[in-house]
């Protein structure tokens, strides 16, 4: 559980994170979306402490994080790839880090298996590859059994075999009843996982929603229907929780809250010729960059927004 | 694939609590921790080993130079002329200082530098722990070693050196207070170099700081009048160090005990101002 209050970050004149409240539960992932300099990196610090809150608060499982008996058995944290010495082995690393909470060496042995590195455990952690030295920081987040689990990026760096690891992971530490934070710039890599979303940009909360609300918020899945006699069949579809529009002098409707096989059948029922019918999905992607839009600090000169939009 | 816990079989987050073990952190265990760090380095075995080498070959080295000038008769180096085999023996000391003083910088400010910094905090974030514990287990680390190795060279020197001038033995006054006096002074020299690189969270910076403090700053306060000198210069770093280990002490100098204590006042500032740093600034 990590509780957010008001969470604000300041350097210098800049706000990095600016008022922010959510709860993270156990036992589910939460994905921590934004666009690049949203501010996720810097709360996420907070959260164990390695940045001061210019005001405001955060909480783990109740308390602040530097204010457990065993912070590692509360959050185990992936933040930046290297938090390692690359001239200690990975092995000697996590036995390191095991000392400090009196962690067996059973467990330092165990978190290598689960991460895949026995082959490379006792060799130089600077030599590692990106992937490797991501694992590595998978294994020490996990080292001290920790009952909330939070990565920054976790799948940078990763194969398309690591990503499906990191996925598998992520759902089995949710389904242990941990909470599980996830950060990412990547809305197709969350939903992938998240079942809940808290979305940032330019360190503001703009969202604190679940997939499925996003895409019902985006305009939800529509049906395109061009007919020949589209004001009958709008006043055939309507009702409650359906929602149609459409130009006057286009054949073109846009229904929601029906699905295709519904509208040709009440078509047919009144004699009304159907021309087309599309289910249309609004993909994630299209509603996480219509909510950011105004919150990305960087804007190419033809903004992939657009682009995805045409395209669409 | 295997899961995280193997001996958890409850899903439910409050019978996940209650079924872990306890972990603890302790001041015993960040010690260890520490411990740990330092020795699977190679940096610290090769800059240890360097430091050890530079106490025994420099004093052995220079008790052969002394001993050549006296059977060749010819003439004696000003600042040999009243050389002990204590002085002798520790002319390795300024250039071990260097090795001891350079790998405590290392040992705190190379964690900010490789972003090994982010694990140990997040691991102790009471953070003021980390800071006590690299003090105390490598300022021993280099107490001990610098120790060993000036006795070391303090043997080596007075069997080459018997029957001549400048002999000395263990039990000649001042002697035994003399090795422990430049071991302890070594082993604080390494705490200083930990607190400032800490201070300072830059090995380059760190590395600067010790080596100005310890070796130019003493050259520049020729530069002061001299009334200033006489009440300056003792109380620096490096002249209150040398107090400790030197055998005849005078008006300039001071005693064994106040070179000592202002040493030691020295190690305590710059440990402070380590500790207000690691509290203060995000890490």
């Amino acid at each position: 559980m990590i509780e957010a209050h008001q969470l604000t970050k300041r350097y210098g004149e800049k706000t990095a994170v600016d008022g922010l409240d959510f709860t993270v539960r156990p036992g589910a992932v939460t994905g921590f979306l934004g666009p690049n300099g949203a501010g996720k990196s810097t709360t996420m610090r907070m959260i164990v402490g390695l940045d001061a809150p210019t005001s405001g608060s955060v909480r783990v499982n109740g308390r602040r994080y530097a204010e457990h008996a065993a912070p590692l058995q509360e959050v185990g944290a992936l933040l930046e790839a290297k938090s390692i010495h690359p001239g200690r082995s990975a092995f000697n690393h996590l036995m390191a880090q095991a000392h400090t909470h009196g962690i067996p060496r059973r467990r330092v042995e165990e978190v290598i298996e689960l991460t895949g590195l026995q082959s490379v455990a006792r060799k130089r952690a600077g030599a590692f590859s990106l992937g490797m030295g991501q694992r590595l920081g998978i294994a020490a987040a996990l080292l001290g059994d920790p009952a909330t689990v939070m990565l920054d990026e976790p799948v940078n760096g990763l194969d398309p075999e690591g990503v499906l690891w990191i996925r598998n992971l992520l759902t089995s530490l949710a389904a242990e009843g941990r909470t599980v934070f996830v950060s990412s710039h990547l809305m197709s890599e969350v939903s992938l996982v998240a079942d809940h979303l808290i979305i940032v940009g330019r360190g503001k909360l703009l969202a604190d929603t679940t997939v499925q609300e996003l895409v019902q918020q985006a305009g939800g899945d529509v049906v395109k229907v061009a007919s020949a006699d589209p004001a009958r069949l709008r006043s055939l579809l309507a009702g409650p929780g359906v929602e149609i529009t459409g130009r006057t002098g286009s054949e073109e409707l846009l229904v929601a809250g029906r699905t295709a096989r519904e509208i040709g059948l009440t078509a047919a029922e009144h004699g009304i010729a159907v021309f087309e019918l599309t289910p249309r999905t609004v993909s994630l992607e299209e509603a996480f960059m219509d909510l950011t839009r105004d919150a990305v600090e960087y804007h190419g000169t033809t903004t992939t927004t657009e682009t995805t939009r045409n395209a669409a | 694939m295997s899961t995280v816990a193997p001996s958890q079989t409850s899903s439910t987050p409050t019978e996940l609590r209650t079924a872990r073990p306890a972990y603890k952190v302790t001041a015993a265990r960040v010690l260890r921790s520490e411990w740990a760090k330092l020795w699977s380095l190679r940096s610290t075995w090769i800059t240890l080993g360097l430091a050890l080498v530079f106490l025994v070959a420099f004093g052995l080295i220079a008790a052969f130079h002394f001993k050549s000038r006296i059977t060749s008769g010819g003439p004696m180096d000003r600042d040999l002329a009243d050389a002990s085999t204590l002085s002798l023996s520790l002319f390795g000391t300024n250039f071990a200082q260097l090795a001891l003083g350079v790998l405590g910088v290392l040992v705190a400010a190379g964690e900010y530098s490789t972003g090994m910094i982010r694990s140990t905090l997040a691991a102790v974030p009471r953070r003021l722990p980390v800071l006590w514990s690299k003090a105390a287990v490598y300022g021993l680390i280099a107490l001990v070693l610098a120790t060993v190795g000036v006795f070391v060279a303090f043997s080596a020197d007075s069997g080459i050196l018997s029957g001549t001038k400048a002999a000395l033995t263990l039990s000649d006054t001042g002697v035994v207070r003399g090795l422990l006096g430049a071991g302890l002074y070594l082993g604080l020299v390494g705490v200083i170099g930990v607190a400032l690189g800490a201070l300072l969270r830059s090995v380059a910076g760190g590395i600067a700081v010790l080596v100005a403090s310890l070796m130019l700053i003493p050259g520049l306060t020729s530069l002061l009048p001299t009334s200033w000198q006489s009440h300056i210069t003792p109380y620096l770093p490096s002249h209150a160090g040398e107090a400790m280990f030197i055998l005849h002490h005078d008006a300039t100098t001071l005693s064994p005990t106040a070179g000592l204590l202002v040493f030691l006042g020295w190690t305590v500032l710059a440990l402070a101002g380590a500790a207000v740093r690691l509290l203060r600034t995000d890490a």
